[in-house]
């Protein structure tokens, strides 16, 4: 068996894929321009030619010349910030009868503002997508829009650089006490006068932060050294996380919050403003991070025991108010500058201070503050559009008309009233309104042009990734050209990339900015045009390859023709890749892949009756009406046989497919929609009954599946071996199922039932999964230390004949029985084959003397070490989901046997195919295979959105947190994968299995000829040893055809992106969905190269043993 | 004599078709408040009474159907029976294939199993028709060189529009578009009329082009 050219191969083609998507991702993932200026209060409010023009006319009319508002409203404030205090908790409506446990729950809002309307205000605060907690402090804190990108900073919040309401607090001398979630001490490191933090990454956790700040709040508020005091409290979300928004946990944790308020607000004098409001919503799962009304919706409350608003006022104020209008009203409020990249706008409801009846001069200080929030926009568009370019010039000029018109308008009536003319109140609201759509529109166009792409950036993306494809298919299909000349191939491809990139490279270093993508993309480009120029050389110059091409490709074709006509099967994935172009089909992919797999697996039966391989003696055996022909019969007998197997093979994969649909979870596009009860951990279930329903479901899972391997093994004759493996398959696997199944029973546990064994379960619960994770790692290394499977006996002479004779008479023994004699006979054959260049009269006297050693699990060398890696990793991963997610991982392990046993069956009906295409897997199973990996994605439970994924599993044996962000991401990463790992990793046993299934295969057509050949004794696995040359040809192919699939899947949703990056859903379906897709096949690429490494490992391992075998055997 | 049997069958394709036609139209006669999508059930039954009476005169009048061995009675009630048990065994099947293709399994049984119905009248109840109830005949036929007689190639293809077609009759229902056909099971079982309908068309202009080529072995 060749290794390099394989790996090298594998690894080329992986690279090209890599380097596609990541020019792509760095045209598509928009950035936005940080803005590195600050306002302070004395930048000038006037451009010089006014101040010439107006105040050489005004000179008394110095009150607003600075940026800060002359006199603050409020010198202090009070900021409480409930996490996830959706606007539906803060509500309170007696004509509720029977009230969820989140309703009703906080009563001291309405309270509030039905005793004393003109101090207290409460709005429903909208949020911008994405509704995570750090996006939702950066935004109202810089008063700005995120972009898609910053999502990824969730884990490693870094401090905030631009311009934001805390370094402007603290620069204008306010003293800033913090208290509450840490992720504001890392967002805003030195900026707190005092700091409480406490961790916030434990969801499970729903008392340390909010005990920790409770214990601070009432002192430091009574202490009177502070100006702002900010609280950032994380129960509610969290219990929302844990439980979902009803449970009775979430009805104590809003009364607690409830009180908390009610205390403060107690507290509080008049010159200090309290502001109440949640950062985002969430869903009726207790999730958030996506766009959907429930989660962008949060409570926002401002209470002061002086005059608030006046009430005539506010008939007319909106109800919703977004979220980074806060950043400019608490500026002006507290009389700091607005921060220098804040595009909101402010709430003038608020602002009228002093005489609260005299209408004119409100509505002149209303258009004072509008006027200097427009001014500080306008300074940050003119800024913006400096440093980037891609602001729209023609809307730009339009905003720039609009806000001169209007500033040009408040200075004539801001004279006018200094002058004591009378105020015309039409041209005043008129003015204010002016304001508003100003502001409004410049909001708008940010919105738009943050969604900003490099085009360049994404051809190339999608010219590498087509190039990628077309190499990979190429690899697939000429295997044999490529690899036996692999390195003029890759020699050529990767010296004139190489050239192409450096010449790049030097022009851009010398004449031009540097840019890696270019770089990356030329090199790409022209290694991929290098590679297909010279491939198409080699394919022309040599005509023995190209008879031998020709050769391999029509024995291709025919047997395809004759297995699965290609051209359905190429329809299908067709039709697969269509559907991520609609989003309604990505919203419903799990119902389209299984539809698609369900067609495939039926096509197979109706294809094979069409063409008479699996009825045809089912007639021929109702026709022959000759009772002499025993041998026809009996092969009647084994085709019903085969056709039974393969009607149920397919009846367990639609079975399987249809089961799966149990465990899917909700996207918010989907209305009517519950998500699977199996998604929740058991300890939120509050029925005790079912919830051991569940434990003892989830723990038989886990044992079946170890007991089928177990019998697996057991009946190929690989459980005697005294190799490390099998000890794995003994003992390490029994231990690490006992570790799981203990962690769950602990982990369900309801937190209330056991008070007295608290510290037990706390420890229990991390050290469980941590020994698995030990047991996990200790196996995948004793199974690549010593793969070999296989037990060998010395044995005593004579039996040779009898054992061949007693084999073929056993069809219906007993396994056991069958294992004894078929597995001695595997090695003697392999022996024979492996003295052919033994003189022939030698090889007689060996014949004699062979039998002296006794091996069993032969023939099954490669798989059971494959099979053991498999579940080893099902195992671990089943530990990362939530537990009920183990019945899951046990279907797919069925589906998989499913789709192995069909492709066997139907590769073992088509006998008329030739020996050099003997272990070419066929496209139709290597599709299905592909495609069972997208349809376990969202049977374990998974959805191709960020809200959805399964942050829990970090926590799984680190409940107290991490130290540092590389284990969490990895264990999430596992958890969100796990499909595509599995099915990556068992990949090569689509390769196997035919060899496997042979012996039942052959013998009958063995007894069908009525001759017995000794060709064809069962030699399963051996025969891959035996030619190494296809052997490594045909893996080499399956990998390629297996990556080329997902390949083509990932090209078909980036270019989804790409045309309808304009559409409505782009952030919403298809960015989403294209990311997972590409870390999917991220992980893949990465999981088919460790099961590769693995069978060269057992290679290796196999060809020592031999080594070791032959000099005591020619003793 | 080809020439004769395809015009035979073109005659009675298009009787079909138009039997379909008339049993789309006719309810609005006698159910008020009658739509297709709207009653759909009603549209549904009527088109598989139609269809089935039409084809078993068609075929009992044209002599398609293979002569009987015997005529005792006892014979004919047996053979009656086992035609209704194997369309009855058809529905189930395909009722049970549909649900495994991702149907809802409780809500709407009534409506799958119409579909069920529709979908074995287009299919099983012509094999019944045609062949007898007699399963090595069916599977026979549809097997690539099965083809006896072109009643069997116009079978063949039939069979394969109608099923087909409702299997692309599944691909709108999860689009966005709230349409009344999108609900489930018009869409398909739209798909499916529309196929067999197509099928009918089809099968003539087919075996007439292809005329040359068609050797049919005796029987």
């Amino acid at each position: 068996m060749k290794k390099l050219p394989l790996l090298t191969l594998i690894s080329w083609i992986c690279f090209l894929f890599y380097a596609g998507i990541g020019i792509f991702l760095s045209g598509f993932l928009l950035v936005k321009v940080e803005v590195n200026r600050t306002s302070s209060c004395r930048d000038p409010l006037f451009s010089e030619n006014w101040s010439l023009n107006i105040y050489s006319k005004n000179v008394s009319q110095n009150q607003l010349v600075d940026f800060c508002w002359s006199k603050p409203r409020f010198s202090r404030a009070v900021i409480l910030i409930i996490d996830a205090l959706k606007y539906d908790f803060a509500q309170f409506d007696s004509k509720v009868k029977d009230p969820q446990h989140f309703q009703n729950k906080i009563k001291v809002f309405s309270e509030y503002i039905r005793s004393s309307p003109a101090n207290s205000r409460l709005y429903a605060f909208r949020a911008d997508p994405p509704t995570t907690t750090m996006q939702r402090i950066k935004g109202f804190s810089t008063g700005s829009l995120p972009t898609f990108v910053d999502i990824g900073n969730n884990f490693a919040s870094s401090a905030i650089l631009e311009d934001n309401l805390i370094s402007q607090m603290q620069k204008n001398g306010k003293r800033v006490v913090f208290m509450g979630d840490d992720t504001w001490d890392s967002l805003f490191p030195k900026h707190f006068q005092q700091s409480f933090p406490f961790p916030s990454f434990n969801v499970k956790d729903l008392h340390t932060v909010d005990n920790g700040i409770l214990k601070h709040l009432y002192p430091s508020m009574k202490r009177k050294d502070w100006d702002i005091i900010i609280a950032h409290f994380l129960g509610v979300d969290h219990c929302g996380h844990r439980y979902g928004p009803d449970h009775p946990a979430m009805a104590e944790k809003l009364t607690q919050m409830d009180q908390v308020i009610r205390s403060v607000a107690r507290l509080i004098e008049n010159d200090t403003l309290l502001v109440v409001f949640g950062d985002h919503g969430m869903t009726d799962t207790g999730d958030h991070g996506g766009e959907s009304q429930k989660e962008t919706d949060a409570a926002l409350f401002l209470y002061t025991p002086s005059m608030l608003v006046s009430t005539e006022q506010g008939l007319a104020e909106p109800m919703v108010v977004p979220q980074i209008d806060l950043t400019p009203t608490l500026a002006l409020l507290l009389g700091i500058p607005i921060p220098y990249s804040s595009i909101g706008k402010v709430m003038v409801q608020l602002i009228p201070s002093g005489d609260l009846f005299d209408h004119n001069a409100q509505e002149l200080q209303q258009a004072e503050a509008l006027f200097v929030n427009a001014k500080q926009v306008n300074r940050f568009l003119e800024t913006y559009s400096l440093v980037a370019k891609h602001l729209p010039q023609e809307t730009l000029d339009h905003l720039q008309d609009m806000y001169l018109k209007a500033t040009k308008n408040y200075i004539m009536l801001r004279d006018a009233f200094a002058t004591h003319s009378p105020l015309n109140s039409q041209e005043l609201k008129k003015l204010i309104s002016d304001f508003h759509v100003y502001l409004v529109s410049v909001q708008e166009m940010c919105k738009v042009s943050w969604a900003q792409f490099h085009s360049l950036q994404i051809i190339v993306g999608i010219i590498v990734l087509v190039g990628s494809c077309v190499v990979c298919f190429i690899v697939s299909e000429f295997a044999s050209i490529v690899e036996s000349s692999y390195k003029e191939l890759l020699f050529l491809a990767v010296f004139t990339g190489a050239f192409a990139s450096g010449t790049v490279a030097i022009f851009q270093f010398f004449w031009l900015e540097f840019e890696a993508f270019s770089v990356l993309g030329t090199f790409t480009v022209v290694a991929q045009v290098a590679f297909l120029w010279k491939f198409n050389h080699l394919k022309n110059s040599n005509r023995y390859f190209l008879n031998r091409a020709v050769n391999i490709i029509n024995t291709a074709l025919k047997g395809e023709l004759q297995m699965t006509s290609p051209l359905i099967v190429f329809m299908v994935f067709l039709l697969r890749c269509a559907s991520l172009f609609s989003d309604s089909y990505i919203v419903a992919e799990e119902q389209v892949v299984s539809f698609l797999l369900s067609s495939l697996g039926l096509f197979i039966l109706v294809h094979l009756t069409w063409y008479g391989n699996l009825l045809h003696s089912f007639i021929d055996g109702f026709k022959t009406t000759n009772p002499g022909m025993s041998s026809q019969q009996m092969a009647f007998v084994k085709d019903k046989k085969t056709m039974h197997v393969l009607v149920a093979c397919v009846a367990l994969l639609m079975f399987s497919l249809c089961l799966s649909h149990v465990f899917h979870g909700c996207r918010d596009e989907q209305v009517i929609c519950t998500p699977s009860l199996f998604l929740a951990p058991l300890c939120t279930l509050q029925d005790v009954q079912l919830r051991n329903i569940h434990y003892v479901l989830s723990v038989c899972s886990l044992l079946t599946s170890y007991y089928l391997v177990r019998r697996w093994l057991c009946y190929y004759g690989n459980f005697n071996s005294h190799s490390l493996a099998v000890f794995v398959a003994r003992f390490e696997l029994p231990l690490l199922v006992v570790c799981i199944c203990l962690f769950w029973a602990v982990s369900s546990t309801p937190e209330e039932s056991f008070v007295n064994w608290q510290q037990f379960i706390r420890l229990a619960s991390s050290v469980f999964p941590r020994v698995a994770f030990v047991l996990f790692c200790l196996g995948i290394a004793a199974v690549f230390w010593n793969p070999l499977t296989v037990f060998v006996k010395p044995k005593v002479l004579s039996e040779e004949g009898p054992i061949t004779q007693s084999y073929r008479a056993s069809g219906c023994v007993s396994p056991q029985a069958e294992l004894q004699h078929l597995i001695p006979h595997i090695y003697q054959c392999m022996r024979r084959s492996y003295q052919v260049p033994k003189e022939e009269g030698e090889s007689l006297k060996d014949e004699y003397y062979q039998p002296t050693v006794e091996a069993f699990g032969l023939g099954t060398v490669y798989s059971a070490p494959m099979l053991l890696i498999l579940v080893l990793f099902q195992l671990l991963l089943a530990l990362l989901h939530p537990e009920g997610l183990a019945l899951s991982f046990l279907l797919m392990l069925l589906e998989a046997f499913a789709i192995l046993q069909i492709h066997s069956k139907t590769s073992s009906l088509y006998r008329c195919r030739l020996y050099s295409d003997k272990f070419s897997v066929p496209w139709c199973v290597v599709l299905m295979w592909a495609l069972a990996s997208t349809q376990f994605f969202y049977a374990t439970g998974h959805l191709p959105t960020f809200p959805s994924i399964q942050w829990n599993a970090a926590f799984i044996g680190f409940s107290e947190g991490h130290s540092n962000q590389v284990l969490p991401a990895l264990l999430v990463l596992l958890n969100t994968f796990s499909s595509c790992i599995l099915l990556a990793v068992s990949c090569p046993l689509l390769l196997f299995w035919p060899l496997i299934c042979e012996p039942s295969n052959t013998a009958k057509s063995g007894s069908k000829l009525g001759e017995l050949k000794s060709d064809n004794i069962p030699v399963m696995e051996m025969k891959l040893r035996d030619n190494p040359e296809y052997f490594s040809r045909a893996l080499l192919q399956l990998m390629a055809r297996y990556l080329f699939i997902h390949g083509a899947q990932l090209l078909a949703s980036v270019c989804a992106a790409a045309i309808l990056k304009r559409h409505l859903m782009v952030w919403k379906v298809f960015a989403p969905k294209l990311l997972f897709e590409a870390s999917g096949f991220l992980v893949t690429s990465l999981f088919v190269i460790i099961s590769l490494i693995l069978i060269m490992r057992v290679d290796v391992c196999l060809t020592r043993w031999v080594k070791q075998l032959i000099p005591v055997d020619s003793r | 004599m080809k020439d004769i049997e395809i015009k035979g069958m073109v005659s009675a394709h298009a009787i079909i078709a138009i039997t379909i036609l008339l049993a789309t139209l006719a309810p609005t006669l006698f159910v008020g408040n009658y739509s297709v999508y709207g009653t759909h059930l009603v549209w549904l039954y009527s088109c598989c009474s139609a269809v089935a009476a039409v084809n078993i005169a068609l075929y009992a009048l044209l002599g398609v159907s293979p002569t009987p061995k015997r005529h005792t009675l006892s014979y004919k009630v047996t053979k009656l029976f086992r035609s209704f048990m194997y369309f009855g065994f058809s529905c189930l099947i395909f009722h049970g294939i549909v649900v495994l293709y991702g149907a809802p399994l409780i809500e709407s049984a009534l409506e799958t199993f119409s579909f069920a119905v529709l979908l074995s009248t287009f299919t099983t109840l012509r094999c019944i028709c045609m062949l007898g109830p007699n399963v090595q005949a069916w599977i026979r036929v549809f097997s690539k060189n099965g083809a006896m007689s072109i009643w069997d190639t116009s079978l063949q293809i039939t069979t394969l529009c109608s099923v087909i077609g409702a299997w692309f009759g599944a691909f709108p229902i999860p689009l966005d578009w709230d349409r009344p056909w999108q609900v489930w099971p018009v869409s398909c079982t739209l798909g499916a009329t529309f196929g067999f309908v197509m099928g009918l068309l089809v099968a003539p202009s087919w075996i007439y082009w292809y005329r040359k080529h068609l050797t049919y072995k005796s029987k």
